[in-house]
Order: C-alpha cells, then sequence, then structure tokens
C-alpha cells in the first residue's frame, strides 16, 4: 500500500452569520462530498421548520443549531478536491463560543476567513484573525460573501477586500487569497462565477488547493516532552512524542529540568507480526519507548533534548496570551502552567499589555478580560524547561489552568530575560573544598560583629550607591568592617567583559552575589548596590551568602518610583535611553522585577539622604550584632 | 522506522499519545470494548501503547442481544489478546424512557448498562472508540469529554481543547470519556485493520450478497447489499460508496433528534 498524504486541516472562521456552514455545505455539495440522501434530508427538516434550503444544515446537527440557524459546536468535515484531501473545519461565529473555535483552529495547517460583503470586517472577523495568529495559522484566505446581495458589484468587493488586507497584514498574516462568492448559489466556491466574470482570481476550491502542508519539525533540534515511564517488566521505559527533531539508538541525551544525562539504550516499539525489529531511530511525530543505558530516576515532565542542543532553562518568561475564562486575570493572579507535559505552579508577575481585538490598540490595564488577547509575565517556583516561540513552537507555547478548566493558552517570548541554564551548570568536575581554620565564629568575636550581606536593589538613581557609600562611611567611623560593593565599580575590573544583554546582567550578578559572599565569610559586612533587576539572580545572591554562623544575606528594597529616578538621573542615562541611544535600559527598555518580601524597604522619595542612611544603619547594627550580645 | 508522514503511522502515533496521555491523568480507566472494528482497532492501538498488554479492563456493555457471532468473538479475542474482561448488564427495556422511539429506547439501555458499570467499578476514565465521521453529533465531540455525575454530555460548555492540552481532570463525582479514535475515518479503521492484521467478527464480510457495515444489537443493525468478501473489497468499496456508515442503525433514522438525545443522556 503506497504511503497516504496526511489531509489539510481548514478552519472556516469569521463572524456570526457571515455564512460559514453555508459555504461549507455549499462546498460539500458542489464536490460531490455529500452521502447520497443528505440533499433530501435537510430539505426536510427545513420543510419541518416553514424555512427555505439550508446548507448549513449539513453541518449544523444539533437542534439548538438549526432551530436558531447558528453554529454552536465545531465540526470536522472531510472531502477531497483534484489535488488533495482536506478536513474542513467549521468553526462558530458567536462571541460566547470562541473556545470552541479556538478548539478547531489550534490545530489547523490555514484557515479561511469568511466576510460578509453587506457588512464588511466586524468584531469576530477581527478576534479570529488575531486569534489564528496567535494560534500559528499562517495561512490565510478570505471568502468575501454574500456577493449576490449587493448585485455582484466590484465596487463593494474591492471596499471590504481593502480593508480585510489591511487588517490581516497588521496582524502578521497576509491573506493568500480574496476571493468574491455568493456561498448559497456556489459562486466562485468550485465553480467560475458567470455574474463576477469580473473577478480573475482563483476559486475558493483553488486557493486551498494553492495552500501548503507544513514544513516538518524533523530540522528542529531534538525535543520529546516524557509523557511516562513505565515499569511493566523488568524493563524501565520512558514514553513520550517527538515533537522535534530526529533521534537515534547511542544518542547522548539531557533531561531538562532535572539536568541529567544518559544514552539512549533502545528504541522500544510493540508488534505482535511475525519477524518485527525494534526500530534505531525515530521523529518528529512518533510516539515512541525509551530504555537508557544509565539508571538515572526520570519522570512525567522533563524534557528529553540531545546533550548539546538543550532547551533554555528559567523561572520566568514574557507570554503572549489568550484568555478564555468568565473570571479575570490579574497580577498576582496563581494558575496551573501545562508546558508541554510539565504541570507547574504560576504567578501573574505583571500584565503588561492587553490588546482590544475591536482596534488593535495595546493599552495598559489591570485585568485581562475573558476574551481578550495580553502580554504578560508569569513566574514558576521552580525551573521550567522551553524555547522561544519562535525557535520551536511546540515546545514554546503552553496552556494555564484555574482550578481544573483549561482557562487560556499563549506562546512564549525570552526578550528581555536570560537563559538560566548557564548559572546553574557547574563547569568543572573533580573539585572539592578546603576548610578554612578560622571560622565565622571567631572572626565575628575579634570584630564585635559578625559578616554578612546587605543587598541593595532598585531602579537606576533610585539612591543605591548613595546609601551604600553613606551607610560605609558612618559604619567604618564606628569601628566596623564594611565594605560596600557597587555596580559601577566592578563592571571596571571583574566584570569588565559583561555587557547589558539578559544574560551578561545575570552573570554580573552571579558574580557579584559569588564575591559578596567571600567578603561576608572574611567577616566584613558586605553592602551591595546592584540594580540587579531579576529575582532569580537575587535569589542566587541569597544562596551564596546563606552560611552558618553569618549574618547571611538581608534585601534592602531601594524604592522610587519611576518619574522621581528619571528625574533625578545624575548621569543623563535617563535621557539617552529615552533618545534609544541606550537599548536594554532598566525601567525603560528592559525588566526590572521588585522583591515579592524584601527584608527591609527604604523609601527613598519619602526622605533625606540622613533620613534613610540612619535607618539602614539601625537595621544593621541590630542584625549584624554578635549573637551573644 | 521512516515517518514520511505515512497517514497511518500519523494517526497511530496520534492515538497513542491520548492513550497515554488517559493513562498518565485517570487513575480508574476502563475501556469500551463492542467488538466491532473500530474498538478491535482500539484494543491494538493500546496494546502498542503500553508495549503488549493492555493495562486496564476492557468493557462489555452487554444487552443480551448481541449476534451469537459476536459473543463467540469476544470469549476467543479476550483470552487471545489477554484481555482483563468486564461483562456488564443492561437493564430492560422497561426502566427506559418512553418517550424515546422504540429503536433508541432499546439502544438506551446501554447507557444505562454503562452508567451502572462505573458507579460498580468506580470509573473515573472510559475509553470510547467513537469517530468524528460516523455521525454528526459525535463530530463535534472532545478528545477528552468531562462527565459529571450524571455522565450528561454538556455540549454547550465543552472545555477548549488545543496543542494536545486536554481536560484530563476528572470532574468531582464524575468521569472522563476519552476518544482517542476520534480523527480516523471508517476506511482508515478498515486499512488499519489491514495493515496489522487485527480479528474482526466475520459479519462485516459479505455472505449472500450483504454485510454489516456498522455491528449493534441484533433486533436494531440491519445488513446492508455488499459482495465484498475481504478486507481488500471493504476498502475498494467503502472508496466509492456513496451511502452513510450508520445507515444500517435503525436507532439513528427515527427521528431527527435521537441521536442526539441519546448521547446528552450519556450514549458513546
Amino acid at each position: 500500500m503506497a504511503p497516504q498524504e496526511l489531509p489539510l486541516k481548514v478552519a472556516v472562521v469569521g463572524h456570526i452569520d457571515h455564512g460559514k456552514s453555508t459555504l461549507v455545505g455549499r462546498l460539500l455539495h458542489d464536490t460531490g462530498t455529500l452521502a447520497d440522501g443528505k440533499v433530501q434530508e435537510v430539505e426536510a427538516m427545513c420543510r419541518r421548520r416553514g424555512m427555505p434550503f439550508e446548507w448549513a444544515f449539513v453541518t449544523d446537527a444539533l437542534q439548538v443549531e438549526r432551530d436558531q440557524g447558528i453554529t454552536v459546536e465545531v465540526s470536522y468535515i472531510r472531502f477531497r478536491s483534484a489535488r488533495r484531501r482536506y478536513v474542513l473545519i467549521d468553526a462558530p461565529g458567536h462571541r460566547e463560543l470562541v473556545r470552541n473555535m479556538v478548539t478547531g483552529a489550534a490545530s489547523c495547517d490555514a484557515a479561511v476567513l469568511v466576510v460578509d460583503a453587506t457588512e464588511g470586517v466586524r468584531e469576530q472577523s477581527r478576534r479570529h484573525g488575531l486569534l489564528l495568529h496567535l494560534l500559528g495559522v499562517r495561512q490565510v484566505a478570505v471568502a468575501v460573501n454574500k456577493m449576490d446581495l449587493g448585485g455582484f458589484a466590484a465596487g463593494r468587493f474591492a471596499a471590504v477586500e481593502g480593508d480585510v488586507v489591511r487588517y490581516l497584514a497588521s496582524l502578521g498574516v497576509p491573506p493568500q487569497a480574496v476571493v468574491p462568492v455568493a456561498a448559497h448559489g456556489g459562486d466562485n466556491l468550485a465553480r467560475r462565477s458567470e455574474a463576477m466574470a469580473w473577478y480573475r482570481g482563483p476559486t475558493l476550491l483553488e486557493a486551498l488547493d494553492r495552500f501548503e502542508p507544513p514544513p516538518p519539525a524533523t530540522a528542529r533540534p531534538l525535543r520529546l516532552p516524557v509523557q511516562d515511564v513505565y515499569k511493566f517488566d523488568h524493563r524501565r521505559i520512558i514514553g513520550g512524542r517527538i515533537e522535534s527533531g530526529r533521534l537515534a539508538v547511542g544518542d547522548e541525551v539531557l533531561f531538562s529540568p532535572s539536568n541529567r544525562v544518559a544514552r539512549v539504550k533502545s528504541i522500544e516499539a510493540w508488534s505482535d507480526r511475525p519477524g518485527f525489529i525494534p526500530p534505531q531511530s525515530a521523529e518528529a511525530g512518533q510516539a515512541v519507548g525509551l530504555t537508557l543505558t544509565d539508571e538515572i530516576f526520570v519522570e512525567r515532565g522533563e524534557l528529553l533534548s540531545h546533550a548539546h542542543n538543550p532547551p533554555l532553562e528559567t523561572s520566568v518568561f514574557r507570554a503572549r496570551l489568550f484568555w478564555l475564562h468568565a473570571a479575570p486575570l490579574e497580577a498576582g493572579s496563581r494558575l496551573t502552567l501545562r508546558l508541554g507535559t510539565a504541570e507547574a505552579p504560576v504567578e501573574v508577575q505583571a500584565i503588561e499589555r492587553v490588546v482590544s481585538s475591536d482596534d488593535l490598540a495595546a493599552r495598559d490595564a489591570a485585568r485581562v478580560e475573558y476574551l481578550d488577547v495580553a502580554e504578560v509575565v508569569l513566574r514558576a517556583r521552580r525551573m521550567l524547561a522551553l524555547d522561544p516561540h519562535a525557535d520551536n513552537p511546540a515546545t514554546g507555547r503552553f496552556a494555564l489552568l484555574n482550578g481544573i478548566e483549561v482557562a487560556g493558552g499563549g506562546i512564549i517570548s525570552m526578550e528581555g530575560y536570560p537563559d538560566q541554564r548557564p548559572l546553574i551548570t557547574p563547569r568543572a568536575a573533580n573539585v572539592s573544598t578546603v576548610e578554612h581554620r578560622v571560622g565565622p565564629v571567631a572572626r565575628a568575636a575579634r570584630n564585635g560583629h559578625r559578616g554578612g550581606v546587605v543587598w541593595l536593589t532598585g531602579l537606576p538613581s533610585s539612591g543605591k550607591s548613595t546609601l551604600a557609600m553613606t551607610a560605609e562611611q558612618q559604619l567604618f567611623a564606628q569601628g566596623y568592617q564594611a565594605f560596600v560593593l557597587d555596580g559601577d565599580n566592578l563592571r571596571h575590573g571583574l566584570n569588565a567583559n559583561l555587557g547589558f544583554s539578559p544574560a551578561d546582567r545575570a552573570e554580573n550578578i552571579r558574580r557579584a552575589g559569588e564575591a559578596a559572599a567571600l567578603f561576608a565569610q572574611a567577616g566584613f559586612i558586605v553592602i551591595a548596590a546592584f540594580i540587579s533587576p531579576y529575582r532569580a539572580d537575587r535569589d542566587r545572591a541569597r544562596a551564596a551568602a546563606q552560611q552558618p554562623e553569618t549574618a547571611g544575606f538581608h534585601e534592602v528594597y531601594v524604592r522610587a518610583d519611576l518619574a522621581t529616578c528619571e528625574r533625578r538621573d545624575p548621569k543623563g542615562l535617563y535621557a539617552r535611553a529615552r533618545a534609544g541611544q541606550i537599548p536594554e535600559f532598566t525601567g525603560i527598555s528592559a525588566p526590572y522585577e521588585p522583591p515579592d518580601a524584601p527584608d527591609l524597604i527604604i523609601d527613598t522619595c519619602a526622605a533625606t539622604v540622613e533620613e534613610c542612611a540612619g535607618r539602614l544603619l539601625e537595621y544593621i547594627q541590630r542584625q549584624f550584632a554578635p549573637p551573644d550580645s | 522506522m521512516s515517518f514520511d508522514g505515512d497517514h497511518l503511522d500519523r494517526l497511530e502515533s496520534e492515538s497513542i499519545t491520548i492513550l497515554r496521555e488517559a493513562f498518565a491523568a485517570v487513575d480508574r480507566l476502563g475501556m469500551l470494548w463492542s467488538m466491532g472494528k473500530d474498538s478491535n482497532a482500539g484494543i491494538q492501538l493500546a496494546r502498542k501503547a503500553f508495549f503488549g498488554r493492555v493495562p486496564f479492563p476492557v468493557i462489555h456493555v452487554d444487552t443480551g442481544l448481541e449476534f451469537p457471532e459476536v459473543y463467540a468473538f469476544r470469549d476467543r479475542m479476550a483470552r487471545e489478546w489477554g484481555l482483563d474482561l468486564i461483562a456488564a448488564p443492561c437493564p430492560p427495556i422497561e426502566s427506559m424512557d418512553p418517550t424515546l422511539p422504540p429503536n433508541a429506547r432499546s439502544a438506551s439501555r446501554k447507557t444505562a448498562g454503562l452508567k451502572n458499570a462505573i458507579a460498580r467499578h468506580g470509573f473515573t476514565g472510559i475509553i470510547a472508540c467513537i469517530r468524528r465521521d460516523e455521525q454528526s453529533t459525535r463530530a463535534k465531540e472532545r478528545v477528552f469529554s468531562p462527565r459529571g455525575a450524571e455522565a450528561r454530555w454538556e455540549f454547550r460548555t465543552q472545555p477548549p481543547e488545543f496543542w494536545g492540552h486536554f481536560a484530563t481532570r476528572v470532574p468531582p463525582g464524575g468521569h472522563v470519556r476519552i476518544h482517542p479514535l476520534l480523527g480516523w475515518t471508517e476506511v482508515d479503521v478498515w486499512r488499519y485493520v489491514q495493515r496489522e492484521q487485527i480479528s474482526v467478527v466475520e459479519l462485516y464480510f459479505a455472505k449472500d450478497g450483504r454485510r454489516f457495515r456498522s455491528l449493534g444489537e441484533s433486533d436494531i443493525t440491519v445488513p446492508m447489499p455488499s459482495t465484498a468478501a475481504t478486507l481488500a473489497d471493504i476498502i475498494t468499496e467503502l472508496e466509492t460508496i456513496r451511502t452513510p456508515e450508520r445507515a444500517g442503525r435503525t436507532m439513528d433514522h427515527e427521528a431527527e433528534d435521537s441521536f442526539e438525545r441519546l448521547r446528552v443522556e450519556g450514549y458513546m
């Protein structure tokens, strides 16, 4: 038997009553797809309801759909053209039924947007266009329907065509064809319309035949989300579907985020056919079972890749999402993230923009309402393995659960956020630590205070350095061993080879955190003054400084609103950032994540430098006192 | 193994992924087995998904009215395939909704039998090998279809389903229906039966100029005229035929809404 091509999946979308189901029903009839007796069956249904013949009844099978003349639920309909087989997915156009449209369109290779020639582009036409783009559908054709109602006029068509082309192009999905049709009579569906001889482009069926099947995902790096681990017999088999790339027996593979490495021992498959030999390799799209040469612990949710081409690791990412739940999404909302087979609790850290589908305008808003599209920042409590959607769609998109309900979905961007993998992966092996013979207790006894780290974080020009230097001076005068590590100063030496990309910022803070921990171990009170915009980086600095019998790590949020910082601007940096001369400037064009539970907040807008320094000094004297005082 | 977009390989892979997802998410899983071609293909897929054995019970919702050939097939294949078979009896027709047309009323015994089996064995997930192309209300089903305590199909509030993220969580007091063959067509199933050499009941093959295209209870199922005596014949026949698959299932055709009413109440 010759291998058969998969049918191409095409979603039919658009505003309610613009004629999607009529178009589908008529197209099925004109391509000879309908079963014998179907037309007579529909005639009888229409007679019973005392209405003219309705092509939509071919797919609108539910009673409520026929009685109210709307499509409620997606239908999957097959037909064949001279070129190939199709599955048409007839999606509902009603506002309340967008979750069904999403369900239908998410699996599609292409879409037909149906627009009523007499009404033009309406609310759901826009929303469906926006969702198509988000769902990853990039091939779109437009059917301008009901041309018969306007006397098949070329002028009317040109006006609607202009609108719809402009709109779709602005979304990044310019239509491949815009076809004037009259679905009820079959004009320009499968048959060229005599009434519209002025139109020279393809019929809708020809436009469908010009769509291309999606390119195979085998060219991308290997990604296999672990679905389950089976132990039915002596074998421990890892099950899952290869989302992209290829895999072969003997490959060295990495599981993220646990970061365990192993080699593929076998690809397991079962068949009851005699002489069956299990495969030696497999590729994107295949559901496989694997065994490993090394006994490592693996569980559902890990992402398998080749060791040399791993996914990113991060606990925070930016997302563009669609929200399908009645309860609005707000900063601080807690949800369950589903990313491949992984599940993790996440919190909405920030809502950056809400995109209205009415005018596509991006607005600042505190809430994401039902059916909105929004750009948000999501944060998990643990590390996640993922890819930006632009690099790998299959591992760069997710669903969100509110309780047990699927409430929304979205695609991932890492713009402004670093890959955390290089920061947590130790490079050197065979390293052990040597014990000091002088401990923190002895140092505290000699100095009269414990060592530790006071970490000042805040926007540029919030007052960190001023505060740090003032405190250092006063502490020294009082006999304390205190030393300031300042972001700008370190960038002249230890960190001179780092820039301001997310990855370099993260490395900058990693080094500063390690250096601060060393000073603290030496018995110093370290006052570290760094913008340190990412929570994950500050958490790592805290972990480095958490040493027994020292004063540990104290996160101080030096708070000042952006307007005040911008007014102070002693180095003129904000002005240059606003002028576009400094890319990735924190607060303007790069994110700042405030601490969620700082040990101390110093609001530099509300008090003088002396008052602020006094508060910091008082805090340090209390926290760094030796244990017996 | 080459994977150059072959249609059956893709479908097989999708179905295996769905079965594994169900097995990972649902505690008490059972698979409906009607001994029809679709559920036989479903069993083959489960054996492939779980490396040779079906790791959950298979349930025959038994009206007592199957054809004798079907009972014989059940007992033979359950042994051969090593299945953990549950034969679940159905309540008598007298206790069924009297407003249903007679044949649909007879079919509704199966809904009641299934609900009893779910309650008795504590199932929280039921795998059913229905397909979208069989019937226009089944065309509107989800791969994972959550059901409340009454097992009703709430088609107005079906959960969104995208990018392989299904509603796998079990509603309180209810169960989830899982439909691994939803995207297959009738011909796909026959091609797969042929490729995998899966056993099917002999009633599917023409005898004296007639064969059964869809197998239901002996009182409400009629054969169609056909000369297709082999798998290859059946595939050729279906490539050209223009009558619907369930034309011989009388319960579908008594009233416009009879199948929808059955499904809303929890029929497969």
